[in-house]
């Protein structure tokens, strides 16, 4: 079953410099990356980006095979945007090919390739952020980069609990899938034959037991939470306490950098 | 009146009821005492009201009639909530829906987060609590990794990181197999010993409750029969009327005195039992 192969949010743990860098520095990294990604215009500038990520993947010994796996769920969505930039482009001149309704531009092939670059790029850099950072660091550190807005009274804390708690039972939930999903298959249940319809139908048997479970495990967990003290965030006091490092004044440099010379890049105008 | 803890006057609880049916009572006056240091156990077949006596011992319900108190704090009183909860720990039968956090020192870390105590100090009181219950290598770990018996000290851990005088677990061990119960079980009692934690123990296994400075029986709401287990096992009709077995070593003992012997029932481990046949045989 592909239920094992869910890489959302997985974390490889590891002591590289990646890894080690404050978690709120590389989101910050993260959202530097996709403005200069967003910048870029031409050749030179996304091929500086490019070369940044294969920089930092390297350096995080994550493999590339790892943030490739990443990019599976979204093959279609990658397909399906480069065709529709392909045929949807209008070009001067010449078309390139052009057979019956179809007619491809040099400006077409120009925009889908970039537009493909540009998503596998942002995904990429994304699942590079999860795989160097654990989930209950980089919730840490959304909290408290987010805790500006709490002055506007939006429920920082609350939203990064939530998120720290959909976390932790992502692998239970799922443990509890496949336990359910054995229990119907030998009572004769079916989930990988017929079509579509069929298999919809097939999953109603193991949604229902799920959800009752789940709503049974949220009950239990906010018992177990209150008797442990819990009353939302005033007051409350973490024992890991983030810190930025010299690392991380260069590193977020070298991100404002970045975005500069791509913005640079697209004044040359290459290709 | 330091020396009890626990305390319940005729306390009385019901669930609201459906519509148009009757609240029924699933505490029905309950006197309770229990002393600081102790270890108790809390026996009682399904639906007599052990986990909800529970509940009411760290004010997550409160009382429809009557008063718990914990030490001398009312838990009806809103304002001593979280003195309350800190100072009665309590542990549940699923460890996988009390753990939090999903590195296991961050999960012993959640309770005296909220209690806004200071980063390093949070740290010893991790550190301290994940070595009593001898998960202290484990602290990097993910708990979903772990076993259940594992995944259950990592709960009481968590408790404990509170420094709560009193820990109440509803039955801790249903889910585990019998290395974790075991496991399970001796972190509880080295609590008591070692720690001088009041431990209130509910559980359905006999030979859990025997262990037990003090047993106390419920049915139906009500507590039938409290004392030492060995005087509470001597009631063998008494507690088969409510359901309830012995263990096995008083029921051999019991069947014998049916068939006209006249041997002891306090024999509840294995040695004392065997002893209390060999003076029979030697006797004759
Ligand atoms: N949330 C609830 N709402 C309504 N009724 C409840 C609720 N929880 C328990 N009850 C009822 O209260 C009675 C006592 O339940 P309680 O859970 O305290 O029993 P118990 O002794 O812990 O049983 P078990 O050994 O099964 O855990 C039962 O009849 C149960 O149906
Ligand atoms: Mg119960």
């Amino acid at each position: 079953m592909a239920l094992k192969d869910i890489t959302l949010g997985q974390y490889f743990p590891g002591k590289t410099l990646l890894h080690r860098l404050d978690p709120r520095t590389k989101i910050l990294l993260l959202v530097f990356y996709i403005v200069a990604l967003f910048m870029a215009k031409n050749a030179l500038g996304y091929g500086l980006l490019a070369l940044t990520l294969v920089g930092a993947v390297l350096v995080s010994r994550v493999g590339f095979k790892a943030v490739l796996r990443g990019m599976k769920p979204v093959f279609f969505i990658v397909v399906f945007t480069a065709v529709l930039n392909l045929l949807y482009t209008p070009g001067q001149g010449e078309p390139l090919i052009a057979f019956w309704v179809i007619k491809i531009y040099w400006e077409g092939i120009r925009t889908a390739f970039f537009m493909v670059l540009r998503i596998m790029l942002l995904i990429s850099c994304t699942f590079l952020l999860t795989y160097t950072t654990s989930p209950i660091l980089l919730t840490d550190a959304l909290e408290d980069l987010l805790g500006l807005l709490k002055k506007l009274r939006l429920p920082v804390h609350e939203l990064a609990m939530m998120m720290s708690i959909a976390l932790r039972f992502i692998p239970t939930l799922i443990e509890e899938t496949d336990k359910i999903m054995s229990a119907q298959k030998a009572r004769g249940a079916d989930f990988e034959t017929g079509n579509l319809l069929h298999r919809a139908q097939a999953l109603i048997p193991l949604l229902v037991p799920l959800f009752i479970s789940a709503f049974r495990r949220a009950d239990e967990l906010a018992v177990a939470m209150e008797c442990r003290c819990y009353h939302g965030g005033e007051g409350r006091t973490r024992m890991r306490q983030l810190k930025y490092a010299g690392r991380d004044y260069i590193a977020l440099l070298l991100g404002l950098a970045l975005c500069v010379a791509v913005w640079c890049s697209n004044l040359l105008g290459v290709f | 009146m330091e020396t009890s803890i626990l305390k319940t006057e005729s306390l009385t609880f019901s669930y609201p009821a459906e519509e148009g049916k009757e609240a029924r009572l699933v505490l029905d006056g309950v006197d309770l005492d229990i002393e600081a240091g102790s270890f108790v156990a809390v026996l009682g077949h399904n639906g007599s009201g052990k986990s909800t006596l529970a509940k009411h011992l760290n004010a997550i319900l409160l009382p429809s009639g009557g008063k718990v108190y914990v030490s001398g704090m009312d838990t009806a009183d809103e304002a001593r909530l979280l003195a309350i909860r800190r100072t009665v720990g309590m542990v549940f039968q699923n460890p996988d829906n009390q753990i939090v956090a999903n590195v296991v020192e961050e999960d012993c870390a959640f309770g005296p987060e909220n209690l806004g105590v200071p980063p390093d100090e949070i740290r010893k009181l991790v550190d301290d609590s994940l070595k009593i219950v001898g998960m202290y290598s484990y602290r990097e770990h993910a708990p979903h990794l772990l076993s259940g018996g594992q995944k259950q000290r990592i709960a009481i851990a968590g408790v404990l990181a509170m420094k709560p005088r009193c820990v109440v677990l509803d039955e801790p061990t249903a889910m585990l197999d019998p290395i974790g119960r075991r496991e399970v079980l001796e972190t509880i009692k080295a609590l008591n010993e070692t720690q001088g934690v009041t431990v209130v123990l509910i559980t359905h296994h006999m030979d859990e409750a025997a262990q037990a400075h003090r047993l106390v029986v419920m049915s139906k709401g009500k507590i039938i029969s409290d004392g030492p287990p060995k005087e509470v096992f001597q009631q063998v009709e008494a507690l088969k009327a409510v359901g309830l077995t012995v263990p096995e070593t008083v029921e051999l003992l019991y069947e014998l005195n049916r068939e006209g012997f006249d041997l002891p029932l306090d024999a509840l481990s294995d040695e004392d039992c065997a002893q209390a046949l060999y003076q029979l045989l030697k006797k004759d």
